[in-house]
């Protein structure tokens, strides 16, 4: 049996798992990094549109702060979010960009003087300042009160996951490409480390550290048609949840984006609108105003999604082989916009349609896109209820985004996370409670189990086949826990992918080719993702109320009485055909923003009882404190500079010294 | 969502060089796959279709099947290229797949670009070489916007490896950095946050295994699926090594 220590392993190549071990590294720790594939190739990579933090440098930013980008965030999440990790990520955002240029991302810059940009489409002349002159710019994303999406032309996820890469490397911490966790080795409520499968031998080794941190990105892959990289499978989240112990947050919290192409799926950024880009039907009407007359295109993800599909639900959708779509229409913004800041964009219409998205419409549709849902943790990153397990990135429900995400806040999560949780993981690392008091009795007992259940599938003569199995799972998952969702719908599909995780305990693979053998992945990576599946949709069943990303049909009012509360999904029995599915409460009293109307359609949700009290008391609050001092006003509302590390309380400095 | 209604495509076919090195028994050998074109396939498609259908272990490597990770290099009829974002309309009939050249083999048509392009950066030290940490709380350093721009012109590398598998000098010289590499320290000699100058760059590039074992053929030039400016690049780094020498 092949054994590794090492003080932290971290799971997951992407921008949150990098930044997270190039902290403890920085910290004096050793630490290795597993991906399934290079790390520069994670799926961060594809990230196009930007990454939020309130610079304020650009002329339409001006007057941004942590407060306003605070409030976006929160009102995004449907107010299902954690406010005081709000308040923590939105605090280290400006410093994660400012680390960032350090190690040479290219965010684009501010040019002082005069300049077109389309808005609401038209053009209007923007004059920035010389005082802003070649610090970094940001671009306009929907659900955002600024301009705050920094960003380097469209290539934005590349540039960042190329830098870390790189930074990784000039630290020296080796990262073993092509290696799978199979399963976490836990013991008592601690974790230990992880069975870990090689795609290039086939040959099993077990990972020992003092902590192991899940950064495995988000589960889309469930979906039939998503946005994600083929390898966003969720199997880094389903190992958490497998231990029986570690908690799963949100499940059913899952975004769609609003502009994929259509058949491919592939995405065409947010930022096409927040340039100026505008949506039309099959009529080439600009539908959006009529819907939402304040934000237009520019509403949060879940509303403009949701507003797409009822537009194609009233026929009004352009029909083709592939079902209906709308039209992005990116070519007001001109040639030399759409060639030099959307070119990404303009690779995928030229390689995938044909077209150059500067003369014609592209073809979309929402798609899924993001996994709010993930391995609950604390602020600090661990998971609530399994010790020296931690989690970061679009794989954590850390939870700053709740119900909906807002557009550039998930890569800002990842390498604000990773900065802060590093430094939490290290002072764990730093205690002798971490120490690893292991026997080996017990990681080859973990390590058996993993071969003997490969081996099954292998020689156990199971008679089920992945791949149908599998074809189903996403089209129920697309079908019937998708955009709109109904308590019938969700019963049909609970009870049929739970037939299909039955079926899934008799999988056998054709092929036994020595080496990584594809056919095997396939078969054991099933099982993960449909106790996914089934978290999600049992989520989405039981939560009988509207709110974010997860929309009800038959109960389409957000309900703050009943459900301001987080889902919490575990799974303490292996061969459950459910897992069990309790709440957290979100308290209104610790609230700093209570919630409100989030400023989409009319007014309409069922109100929690102690929101008026905590309104009122906020009011008291603010009466005792100078009305000038934001910070000082913030602290007395939500203190949350002590859950910080010490590294990261200062202060960030802007342009303007009264912001 | 409704079903797709297809029109009756081409007959394509398609040859894959096969070898699994992890079973001793194996050896390279074109194995042939026939498919029925539709209106949208690409390379992606075709491969996974050719798995699901008649290849269970067929081993390939496709991340975003996007244009955007670089995971998917291959030589498709002779040529390197991207084959996730390679609709087949554009090639004939008769396709022929093979793994780039080059690099470790891991299996049919997927190789190791992940420990050659690591070993790369190792040696040129592909990252910001700054004497102090910047403040993370201050206002950052200015640039000028043009210059970023130019930057991440050059930036755009997404270590695909299809310029080594084009590549004469990278035939003959295993440890020679290839295009790839040489855009790298244009990139970063280029990028005022990297105080190192060009007689440090010398140390790293400034032999055969660098910019003078380049013979400017430019078949890098003529394959990189970003169209990096790599002739200017390359003409531009070697010119200014030159100097240094
Ligand atoms: C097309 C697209 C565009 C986007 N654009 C934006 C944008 O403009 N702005 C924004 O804020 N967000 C954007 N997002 C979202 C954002 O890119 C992701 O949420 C974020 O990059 C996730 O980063 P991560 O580090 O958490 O995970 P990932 O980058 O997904 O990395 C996951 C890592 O885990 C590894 N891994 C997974 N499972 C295992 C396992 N079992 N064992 C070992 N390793 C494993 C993988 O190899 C990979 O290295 C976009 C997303 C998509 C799909
Ligand atoms: S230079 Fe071009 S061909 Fe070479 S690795 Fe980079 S992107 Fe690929
Ligand atoms: S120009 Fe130089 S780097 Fe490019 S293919 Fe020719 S020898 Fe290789
Ligand atoms: S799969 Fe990412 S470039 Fe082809």
């Amino acid at each position: 049996m092949k054994i590794v220590y090492t003080d932290v392993l971290v799971i997951g190549g992407g921008l949150a798992g990098l930044r997270t071990a190039v902290g403890v590294k920085q910290r004096g720790f050793d630490t290795i990094v597993l991906s399934l594939v290079p790390a520069k190739r994670s799926h961060s990579a594809a990230a196009q549109g930007g990454m939020q933090a309130s610079l304020g440098h650009s002329s339409m930013g001006s007057g941004d702060n942590e407060d306003v980008h605070f409030e976006d965030t929160v009102k995004g999440s449907d107010w299902g979010a954690d406010q005081r990790v709000a308040r923590m990520f939105t605090h280290v955002a400006p410093k994660a960009i400012r680390e960032l240029a350090g190690w040479g991302v290219p965010w684009n810059r501010v040019k002082q003087g005069e300049r077109e940009a389309v808005i609401n489409a038209e053009r209007v002349v923007i004059t920035e300042s010389e005082s802003a002159h070649g610090l970094i710019t940001a671009r306009d994303f929907g659900g955002t009160k600024k301009w705050r999406t920094c960003y380097t032309s469209d290539g934005t996820g590349h540039a960042m996951l190329f830098a870390l890469g790189d930074q990784t490397i000039a630290n020296g911490i080796p990262v073993m490409e092509r290696m799978e966790a199979l399963a976490l080795i836990h013991e008592s409520g601690r974790c230990y480390g992880a069975v870990v499968r090689s795609l290039v031998t086939g040959e099993l080794t077990a990972f020992l550290a003092r902590a192991t941190t899940i950064a495995t990105g988000g589960y889309g892959r469930i979906y039939k048609v998503s946005t994600n990289a083929v390898i966003c499978e969720g199997t880094g989240t389903a190992i958490a949840l497998e231990t029986g112990v570690a908690e799963l947050g949100n499940m059913e919290a899952v975004q769609f984006h609003p502009t994929a192409i259509v058949p491919a799926g592939i995405l065409t950024t947010e930022g096409c609108r927040g340039d100026g880009g505008i949506l039309r039907d099959v009529n080439g009407h600009r539908f959006m105003p009529d819907y939402e007359p304040e934000k237009r295109e520019l509403a949060s993800r879940d509303v403009v999604s949701r507003r797409m599909t009822e537009h194609m639900r009233k026929g009004l959708g352009v029909k083709s082989p592939y079902g209906d779509h709308l039209w992005l229409d990116i070519s007001v913004l001109g040639k030399d916009h759409v060639h030099k800041n959307l070119r990404e964009v303009t690779d995928i219409c030229r390689y995938f349609l044909g077209i150059d998205p500067a003369n014609d419409w592209i073809p979309v549709r929402p798609t899924q896109h993001y996994s709010m849902g993930g391995i609950r943790t604390d602020h600090r990153g661990e998971s609530t209820t399994l010790k020296g397990l931690f989690a970061c990135g679009e794989a954590a429900c850390w939870d700053m985004h709740g119900f909906n995400r807002l557009g550039g806040n998930s890569v800002a999560e990842t390498v604000v996370a990773g900065m802060i949780v590093s430094e939490f993981i290290a002072d764990y690392c730093a205690d002798s409670a971490s120490d690893i008091n292991v026997s080996t009795g017990l990681v080859r007992e973990f390590v058996e189990r993993e071969q003997a259940g490969l081996d099954r599938l292998v020689s156990g003569g199971g008679r089920e086949q992945a791949g149908p199995i599998r074809q189903r799972m996403e089209e129920i998952m697309i079908d019937q826990v998708g955009i709109f969702r109904t308590g019938e719908e969700l019963d049909r599909a609970v009870d049929e992918l739970e037939d299909l995780l039955a079926r899934s305990r008799n999988l056998g693979v054709r092929s036994s080719a020595p080496g990584p053998n594809p056919e095997l992945v396939a078969a054991y990576r099933l099982p993960k993702m449909l106790k996914l599946a089934l978290c999600a949709a049992l989520g989405a069943r039981e939560r009988t109320e509207s709110r974010g990303a997860h929309f009800r049909e038959d109960f389409p009012q957000r309900n703050d009485r009943d459900w301001l509360n987080r889902s919490i999904t575990t799974w303490p029995e292996a061969g459950a055909s459910l897992p069990n599915l309790g709440y957290e409460t979100i308290a209104v009293a610790d609230m700093e923003l209570p919630p409100g109307f989030r400023g989409y359609g009319t007014r309409n949700y069922i109100d929690h009882p102690d929101s008026a009290e905590r309104d009122a008391r906020i009011e008291k609050i603010l009466e005792t404190v100078d009305p000038d001092d934001r910070h000082a006003r913030q602290a007395a509302l939500m203190p949350f500079d002590h859950l910080l590390p010490e590294k990261y309380r200062p202060r960030n400095q802007r342009l303007e010294a009264t912001a | 969502m409704k079903t797709e209604t297809r029109a009756p495509g081409r007959a394509l076919t398609i040859k894959v060089l096969r070898h699994n090195p992890a079973d001793p028994d194996s050896q390279p050998q074109w194995a042939s796959f026939e498919l029925e074109e539709y209106e949208g396939m690409t390379l992606f498609i075709a491969l996974n279709e050719i798995r699901d259908r008649f290849a269970p272990d067929l081993q390939y490597d496709f991340v975003c099947r996007a244009g955007i990770c670089g995971s998917c290099g291959m030589v498709v009829n002779g040529r390197p290229g991207l084959a996730c974002r390679t609709l087949t309309s554009t090639l004939p009939a008769e396709i022929t797949l093979a793994p780039l050249p080059l690099f470790k083999l891991i299996g049919d048509l997927s190789v190791d670009t992940g420990e050659w392009m690591r070993g790369m950066s190792e040696r040129l030290e592909t990252w910001v070489h700054e004497q102090t940490t910047p403040d993370i709380h201050a206002l950052e350093e200015r640039m000028e916007p043009e210059l970023a721009e130019e930057i991440y012109e050059l930036d755009r590398c997404i270590e695909c490896g299809c310029c080594i598998a084009a590549c004469g000098t990278a035939r003959m010289r295993e440890d020679f950095v290839g295009a790839v590499g040489l855009n790298k320290i244009a990139r970063f000699r280029l990028d005022p946050r990297d105080q190192r100058t060009d007689a440090d760059f010398y140390q790293v590039i400034g032999d055969d295994n660098g910019v003078f074992g380049c013979m400017s053929l430019l078949g890098c030039h003529d394959v990189c699926p970003k169209d990096l400016p790599l002739q200017t690049q390359i003409a531009f780094i070697r010119r200014k090594m030159v100097t240094v020498s």
